[in-house]
């Protein structure tokens, strides 16, 4: 069945935000709600969109797959559904998914008693996708610049667009934003190594639990952030490295239109220089 | 214990004010410090200790015991070398000029040696100092995995942030030493400096026909947003189930409680799956491993095995197509190799074929 053997007691009604009681029930392990319905609505449609769109195109080869917002010239207007106009739907699609998604999360960790960390760190990840789809493309006064669904194709958008600024590297947000990906990953290695270590210690050896994760943090390099701290560090990280990463792309065409190496000229012309 | 944790039916209602999202330590803990549990015989003392009340805030407020020992001291020697030489060579760079050195820093940098020295040795000022550098902080960083490995084990701990470690290492000695060697020339290793490596990065993509077609590194950005959006997860399930003391992963990987059941219900519910305590920590240190490990292996292979990226994926059918937009363009350089012409300018009318 899909139900764990503790699952019973904490099925119950309530903690929904919309809707009542009327989808508070569950499909199989899949908690369902008002949220559930719609985030289904919004992917079958999407998907069908998606699957539309590419049979317009001239490969079902994966990775070749490309599907582009409209032409510059339409500027921030409706497109015909082949020039374009799939990709709106599909973004809009998209956006109310990822959405819906999130709120469900929100009414599941209410079910549950829970805080809602996980439900703000999508939102996060969703404002960074919203950026680069929405925000932008219409601060820039046309749809034609957002990136297009492909696998490849997109990597071929982030180039194109890192080379507009010559080198995107210089980009302040975005060496934040690296600073903070990279450092999440070397911290989630360091917190998952150092659970594994205690649970996981040499033949003959008993589990270990918080004080050996402390001790070894602390003789190793002084701080040891400890077992709570460490989640509010990881997780704080990865937020992060998302609104930077959605802040870097922000800046580049709405606020600064120049390659991105020029920008640090400022440091070189301060006055006490001189 | 809550009464009524859910908050739906009779009794108390708990609170999801801001309170309760578990950011900052409302209560500090005051008295006698934590030594540690004893160390494995034949290892040193442990170092001072005190307290942190703005470490405090967010995780523990304890600084300390560090342990130092022999190999903690070699690695801070070795370390402490490469750092000088590099800051000495840079501050060297700007004429000696101190204002220009702070002014000029994010620009200065330490080069390789140049290509026409293959992988000899060059004299100090044309790439001696940077390989000088780049061997103590290998050094450095050896001697510091050595220490990683044996502080777990003087506890009687696994040794799994050691292993990841070596795989980040991996990457290190990927970039600075054995693609150099592949290649038979330093000049392909990374300069130290911070836009300077920036521009290394730029470069190999640039030079090795476009990075993002290695599938390598489509698998290191892979594990490197997976990890962000693992972190983001697991990191977010704790703090959210912190009321029920959620942060006791050990023990509860042993002996569940309801912070467990909680968190496993909330993915089981939302996405149909859950880990478990052990095994979301087993999810996480390989997607951080494999960040590093497949980056290396993307990078090796880049100028060894596959001389252009781009090129690579035609051939294998990945490259998509798209639409002309504009009218057809001779690349000067193609057009340079099919003709035996020097001339740098396109003829009028060329089309690319």
């Amino acid at each position: 069945m899909s139900m764990m053997n503790y699952e019973h007691k904490y099925r119950v009604r309530g903690g929904t935000l919309v809707g009542g009681d009327l989808f508070d029930f569950w499909a199989g392990p899949f908690y369902v709600g008002f949220f559930g319905v719609t985030t289904m609505f919004f992917t079958i449609i999407g998907v069908a969109l998606i699957l539309w769109a590419a049979s317009l195109g001239p490969t079902w080869n994966i990775w070749r797959i490309s599907i582009a917002p409209p032409d510059l010239s339409y500027g921030l207007a409706f497109a015909p559904l082949r020039e374009g106009g799939l990709w709106q739907l599909i973004t809009v699609c998209a956006i109310g998914a990822f959405v819906s998604w999130d709120l469900r999360m929100i009414e599941i960790a209410r079910k549950l008693g829970m805080g809602l960390h996980t439900p703000i760190a999508y939102a996060c990840a969703i404002t960074a996708y919203i950026t680069l789809e929405v925000i932008r493309p219409v601060l820039m006064g046309a749809w034609g610049n957002a990136f297009p669904y492909g696998i490849i194709s997109h990597l071929d958008w982030v180039s194109n667009v890192g080379y507009q600024y010559l080198q995107f590297h210089y980009n302040p947000a975005h060496m934040i934003a690296v600073t903070f990906f990279f450092t999440t990953t070397f911290v989630l290695a360091m917190h998952g190594g150092a659970i594994l270590s205690a649970l996981n210690p040499p033949e003959g050896e008993p589990v270990k639990g918080g004080g050996h994760e402390d001790a070894f943090f602390r003789d190793l390099m002084v701080y040891s952030i400890g077992p709570l701290g460490i989640h509010r560090l990881g997780w704080f990280c990865a937020i992060n490295a998302g609104l930077w990463s959605a802040l870097c792309i922000l800046l580049s065409g709405p606020f600064w239109t120049r390659g991105w190496p020029e920008w640090w000229s400022w440091w070189l012309n301060l006055p006490f220089w001189k | 214990m809550l009464e009524n944790p859910s908050g739906f039916g009779p009794g108390p209602k708990p609170q999801f004010g801001i309170e309760y999202q578990n950011l900052f330590n409302r209560v500090q803990i005051d008295g006698v410090l934590d030594r540690g549990p004893p160390l494995a015989e034949g290892n040193e003392n442990r170092g001072k200790m005190r307290f942190s009340w703005l470490l405090g805030l967010i995780g523990n407020n304890q600084l300390g015991p560090f342990y130092l020992g022999p190999l903690g001291i070699a690695a801070f020697v070795c370390g402490f070398i490469a750092f000088e030489i590099i800051g000495l060579n840079m501050f060297a760079s700007v004429g000696w000029d101190p204002v220009q050195f702070v002014r000029q820093l994010p620009w200065l940098g330490l080069q390789p040696p140049a290509p026409s020295y293959g992988l000899h040795i060059p004299p100090l000022a044309e790439g001696g100092w940077w390989l000088m550098a780049g061997f103590f902080l290998t050094l450095a960083i050896m001697l510091w995995w050595v220490r990683v490995y044996r502080r777990a084990r003087a506890l009687g701990m696994g040794t799994h942030i050691a292993w990841a470690f070596a795989s980040a290492i991996w990457l290190y000695l990927v970039d600075g030493f054995l693609r150099p060697v592949l290649m038979g020339s330093w000049s392909e290793a990374v300069p130290f400096g911070i836009f300077p490596h920036l521009d290394w990065t730029a470069s190999i993509s640039i030079r090795y026909g476009n990075l993002y077609y290695n599938p390598f590194h489509m698998l290191s950005i892979v594990f490197l947003y997976g990890s962000a959006l693992l972190f983001a997860m697991h990191g977010g399930t704790i703090l959210a189930t912190g009321r029920y003391w959620a942060e006791r992963e050990v023990e509860l990987a042993v002996d569940r409680g309801t912070a467990v059941e909680r968190g496993s219900l909330f993915w089981r519910w939302v996405m149909g799956f859950n880990a478990t305590f052990e095994s979301i920590h087993r999810w996480a240190i390989w997607f951080a491993i494999l960040c590093t490990l497949t980056g290396g292996i993307g990078i090796l292979l880049t100028g060894t095995v596959v001389d252009n990226w781009y090129l690579w994926g035609v051939k294998h059918g990945i490259a998509p197509a798209y639409p002309r937009v504009y009218a057809p363009i001779t690349d000067p350089g193609y057009l340079r190799g099919v003709t035996g012409s020097t001339s740098l300018v396109a003829p009028t009318g060329a089309v690319h074929p």
